[in-house]
Parts: C-alpha cells; structure tokens; sequence
C-alpha cells in the first residue's frame, strides 16, 4: 500500500487572470479524513474540480494511490475509485432514487444492444435499499422522484451514491451548508460510517464544530493557496486558532508564501 | 410543519399523500370526458338531430353499438402524425424541440417515392418518371432504406449543431425546418411524384398506419422505459450538468436522440406516401406543431425530463378525438384552428402549473 492515497504536487488552476488556486501541496494517508476550510472564493471548490477531473488543471500533478492521473472527466475519476458530492448536487430531479444512484453506471442486462440495453432494475433497487440500509439514511419510498424530495433527502441520496459504491476515497463539498440540524446529523453519521470502514474522506465544510468532531487533519486555503496543514488530533488546536488562519490573521510556519 | 409520522434520524420527513397520481391518468380522463362532452353536444345541439359521434345503434355491420367507420377514421388520422410525435416525444424529453419534422416529411416523401416508383401505369410509361429506367421497380426495401437515412442523415445534422454548436434546438430545427422545405420544392421542381410499385403502395394501405403506430410505440414505449438510452433521456432532460457529472456523453446522446426523432418522421414521410400513392412538395405542413400538440396534450413537459410514450399515445387520441369532434358538430375548419391553439395553449399552461405545485412541496 502506498504512504499517500492522494497527494498533489504545485496543483495550480487559473481562470484566465483569476488565481483561484496556486501551487496546492497537499497530501492524504489511507483512512485518513481530512477537512478543506476556508473562506469563500478561497479555492477549495476549484481544489475539488482538479482533482476529480471535471476541469483541466493548469499546471502540476496528482498522484492518486501512488500513480499519477490525469482524469478526463468525473467518470473518469469515479472509475478510479474517487466518488464526489459536489457542491451543486449532480442529481436528476425527474428520476427516483436508484435511478439517480446509478446513473452513469447503471446495471444492465442484454449488453449486446449497446445503447438500448436492458435496465436491471431489481438488481439496482437491491444495491439500492443496501446502500441506504449501510449508511443509515431512511427514505420511506425510493421509487419516488427525487423532485418531492426535501433538500436534506436530497443530500442523502447524493452522499448515499457515493457511499454505495466501496470508493478508494471520498470527497464532499460542503455537504451540510444547507441542512437543517437533524439532516446534518445525518450526514454526519454517514461520515462516521466512512471513517469505521477504514474510507478516506476530503470534507470541505465551514461548520468548526463538525470538523472537529469528525476529522483529524485541517487544512486550511486562503486566496488560492494552502497556508496552514493542522493535525489537530495530536497537537493542541482550537476552533480560534483555524479562524485566524482562516481570515489572515495567522500563516503557518512552512507556508509564509499563502501569506 | 412537521408531520407525525416522519421522523427518522436526520428528520428524513415523507408524506404517503404526496405520492405522484399518474399524469397520463389524467390525461386518459380527459379522453373519456372529451368523448362524453362531444356524445353529449350531439344530443344537445338543435341541429344535429340527436346523433351520436361514436355509437351507432342502427347499424350492427360490425357487430358492436360503435360507430367503427368513424372510429377508423379519427385513429386513421392520427396515426401518421403520431409516429412523428413518438419520436418529438422523446426529443422533448431530452430537454430539446424538433421543428423539422413536418418539412422533413415532405422532404422524405418526395425522394423516397423517386425510388419506389413503377414503369408501367396503365400499360403506359410512368408519366411522372423521376429518374431513368434503373429507378423503375426496385425492391421494396430500396425506397425504406434511402427514406430513412435521409431522415438520419437531416436528424444528426440537427443533433451535431444542437450538441456541439450549442445553438438552441428551436433555432437550429427552426433552420432545418426550411432547408427542408427547401428540398421538397427542390428536388423535382414542385412536380409530385406519383405511381408507386403495389408493393410499396401496401406499407401504408388501409389500416397500416394505426398498426405501424401502435406497432412503433410500444418499442419506443419500451425503449423509453426498460433501456439505458431511455433512461439518460430522461436524466438529460431533468439535469443536463448532473447527467453530464455522472459520466453520460452528452453530445452523443442528443445526436441519437434527435437521429431516432427524424428517422421516424421519415418514416412517417414513407407510409404517408404510400398511403397517398403520391408525394407533394408541401406535404406534412403544420405536422411538426401537431406532433409536438400531442406530446404536450400527453403531459410531456416542454422543460425535459417529464412525460411518457404511453402519455403522447393518449396525447394523439385526444387530439383525433378533439378534431373528429369538431367536424361531428359541424364547427369550421378555421374554428377549429383557432380551438386546438387554445387547447395546445392550455396543456402547457396546466403543466406549468402542475410543475409550479410539485415544487412547492
Ligand atoms: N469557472 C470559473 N471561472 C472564473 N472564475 C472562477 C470559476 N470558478 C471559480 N472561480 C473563481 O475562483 C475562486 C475560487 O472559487 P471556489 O473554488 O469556488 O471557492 P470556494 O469553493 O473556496 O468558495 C473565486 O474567486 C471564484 O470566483
Ligand atoms: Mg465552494
């Protein structure tokens, strides 16, 4: 097995003169849960895109379970075993549940007919109900549409996908900025659930409470750039602390450029 | 708001009551009612002597109280143009329009007839020879084959500028609904092209067209809802960056979706002219609105994502219903232009609607 499940080296992206992230070094253990902190427009979505190849970087390299990549789209990136929430939820309101699970990669039977293969849809719904029955999440009927869903139910299914699937890493982004506390619990519990199946997990998050209930490591981008690389499990760290590297206020040793 | 019986850990709420009532029932209500109202007007309106649209109690030639000669023609009607909705069907599904199609039948009519005609009319030379004698009597599959790629052909030119040009489907059909109409005057300088072989002559005698229909949708009703091309329709048309994020091509996917769409409409193109026994440069006007009057009359939402085969199927009977109506009670022909607007205009209105309610939640 490899030190790093993921590791990115000078991982840069600009939007023509917008540096929205500059020379990211950032690195990721086996097990290992990690937060992404910072203010809006520091990067950390921009962070998230490069690495699950749903844009082109500009510059610089990642290495995912030790090999370098270079992932031509999301599909790309989950075949490879990196299952993402992305911020905007990438979920079909017009389809249920398993539907929006599988899209993409549904089962199927009669391959032969390429693209007007059979849907299994009985084995899709099984996978489904234990996907579901896995991370916990209780939603009632799953044939309905996703549409009469409520945003927490949402996020459910969108995080139920990825956890569904046995990835090699899983990236959230802000998965809870918009849910009610029940419905945050929720989806911290599906973290948790991560964590005892030894799953790697990158969770972009404002919320300091969760992060320092469920992760070991912060990382904290500001204006484009990692400027602190917190282990705030072993060392003596607080919730004040992260706000002043966060907001400027503080550069950690080691990233005097971020400042 | 919170209801008694939702609470599962995370607040994971749901309610029994919001299940979904199938729209296409709806819209089968809306047969009967129709049907009804128009049975009712018979015997109502002074000057229709108490007459009804459907029934026939007089005759039994067909051993049932049903009217089946009238009830022939209106499926007979509707039939031609439904093919063509079968596939504007799922074009809307997908997110997108076709404006093509009538023009695309006219276009399709003429060429394919060019190669399905006969030499001998009446013992004499084809009078309306397209081309030399090579063309005269070819096997049947000859004018189906030339037909339907055309129609595949004009379908992903439509599909290749709406996926990789990234004009809007209106604009770029709304173009091809005038090449189009182009090539039909073009092609042999507004002559019709007449005297096809008896055995093209028999795609579309009697009642073919309703059994090529009913034939048609129940594959596309399949494809739509058993295949994983049916499926990404869907989820193209409900969320094109989440399909998109889940690893769907796209592009490609709109090119076959709008290649199965023209192909059908030449399709339509071929049973329509053998049906006729002649293809004219103007044929298949204002089909393009009809077949897309159908699918929004069916339920299928203009927004993408929403409605079904078996809703467009119901779609066309209605709109048979509403036009066999209104000849039954002997309303005008400009009268009844001005109707069917109205209703066309009321479907969408009641799906904005309906669509305007689910969200609110
Ligand atoms: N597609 C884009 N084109 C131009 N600028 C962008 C684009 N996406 C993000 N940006 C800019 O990049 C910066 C970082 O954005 P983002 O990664 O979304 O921040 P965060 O997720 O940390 O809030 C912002 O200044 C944003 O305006
Ligand atoms: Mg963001």
């Amino acid at each position: 097995m490899n030190d790093y499940i993921l590791e990115t080296r000078d991982l840069t992206k600009h939007y023509g003169g917008v540096h929205a992230l500059e020379g990211a070094n950032f690195k990721l253990r086996p097990g290992e849960h990690i937060a992404i902190m910072g203010d809006n427009g520091a990067g950390k979505s921009t962070f998230v895109r490069q690495i699950t190849g749903v844009e082109s970087r500009t510059r610089g390299e990642i290495l995912f379970d030790g090999k370098p990549v270079r992932f031509d789209g999301p599909l790309d990136a989950r075949e490879a075993g990196i299952e993402t929430v992305f911020q905007t939820l990438a979920l079909a309101d017009d389809l249920d549940v398993p539907d929006n699970l599988f899209l993409g990669r549904e089962i199927t039977k009669w391959n032969f007919l390429g693209p007007f293969r059979v849907l299994d849809y009985k084995a899709m719904r099984q996978a489904t109900l234990e996907g579901l029955e896995r991370t916990a999440v209780k939603i009632p009927n799953i044939k309905n549409s996703i549409r009469n869903m409520s945003g927490g139910q949402r996020q459910c299914v969108a995080i139920a996908r990825t956890a569904t699937f046995h990835s090699k890493l899983t990236i959230m982004d802000e998965p809870t900025a918009a849910l009610g506390v029940q419905e945050t619990a929720q989806v911290e519990n599906i973290i948790r659930t991560l964590k005892e199946a030894g799953e790697p997990l990158i969770l972009v998050s404002h919320n300091m409470r969760q992060v320092f209930d469920l992760v070991d490591r912060v990382v904290v981008f500001r204006r484009g750039r990692i400027c602190a690389d917190l282990d705030i499990k072993a060392e003596k760290i607080t919730g004040e602390d992260v706000v002043s590297y966060i907001t400027g206020a503080r550069t950690q040793a080691g990233f005097e450029d971020a400042a | 708001m919170a209801d008694q019986t939702s609470h599962g850990i995370g607040g994971l709420s749901y309610d029994t009551s919001k299940r979904t009532w199938p729209n296409e029932a709806n819209v089968f209500i809306a047969l009967v009612l129709l049907i009804l109202g128009f049975e009712a007007l018979g015997q109502i309106l002074p000057y229709m002597d108490n007459q009804s649209m459907l029934l026939d109690f007089e005759s039994t030639r067909d051993g049932t109280i049903l009217n089946m000669a009238r009830i022939r023609i209106v499926i007979l009607q509707v039939a031609i143009i439904g093919i063509i909705s079968l596939g504007v069907t799922q074009v809307i599904i997908s997110g997108g329009i076709d404006l093509s199609s009538g023009p695309l039948v006219g276009a399709a009519a003429m060429i394919v007839m060019s190669f399905a005609q006969t030499e001998l009319v009446n013992g004499q030379l084809n009078p309306k020879a397209v081309f030399g004698d090579w063309a005269f009597d070819l096997p049947i599959i000859a004018p189906i084959l030339v037909g339907l790629a055309f129609g595949a052909f004009i379908g992903a030119i439509n599909g290749s500028l709406i996926a990789f040009t990234g004009i809007p489907p209106f604009i770029a059909t709304l173009g091809m609904f005038l090449i189009c109409r182009g090539i039909s005057q073009w092609w042999t300088k507004g002559q019709p092209v007449s005297f096809p072989s008896d055995q093209f002559a028999a795609i579309g005698s009697g009642m073919m067209p309703v059994v090529w229909f009913a034939l048609l949708a129940i594959v596309l009703a399949l494809i739509m809802k058993f295949t994983v091309y049916g499926k990404h329709t869907y989820a193209i048309g409900s969320n094109e960056d989440a399909a998109r994020m889940s690893g769907i091509n796209v592009k490609r996917h709109k090119v076959m979706v709008y290649m199965i769409a023209s192909m059908l409409a030449a399709f339509a193109a071929i049973v329509l002219s053998s049906k006729n026994l002649t293809a004219q440069a103007g044929m298949g006007q204002f089909y393009e609105l009809y077949a897309i009057a159908m699918a929004v009359i069916g339920g299928v939402s203009l927004r993408g994502g929403r409605g079904s085969i078996l809703g467009t199927v119901l779609g066309a009977m209605v709109f048979g219903v509403i036009q066999s109506g209104f000849t039954f009670i002997k309303l005008d022909a400009f009268y009844q232009l001005m109707a069917m607007g109205a209703i066309i205009i009321g479907a969408v209105v009641l799906d904005q609607y309906r669509q305007r309610q689910s969200s609110l939640r």
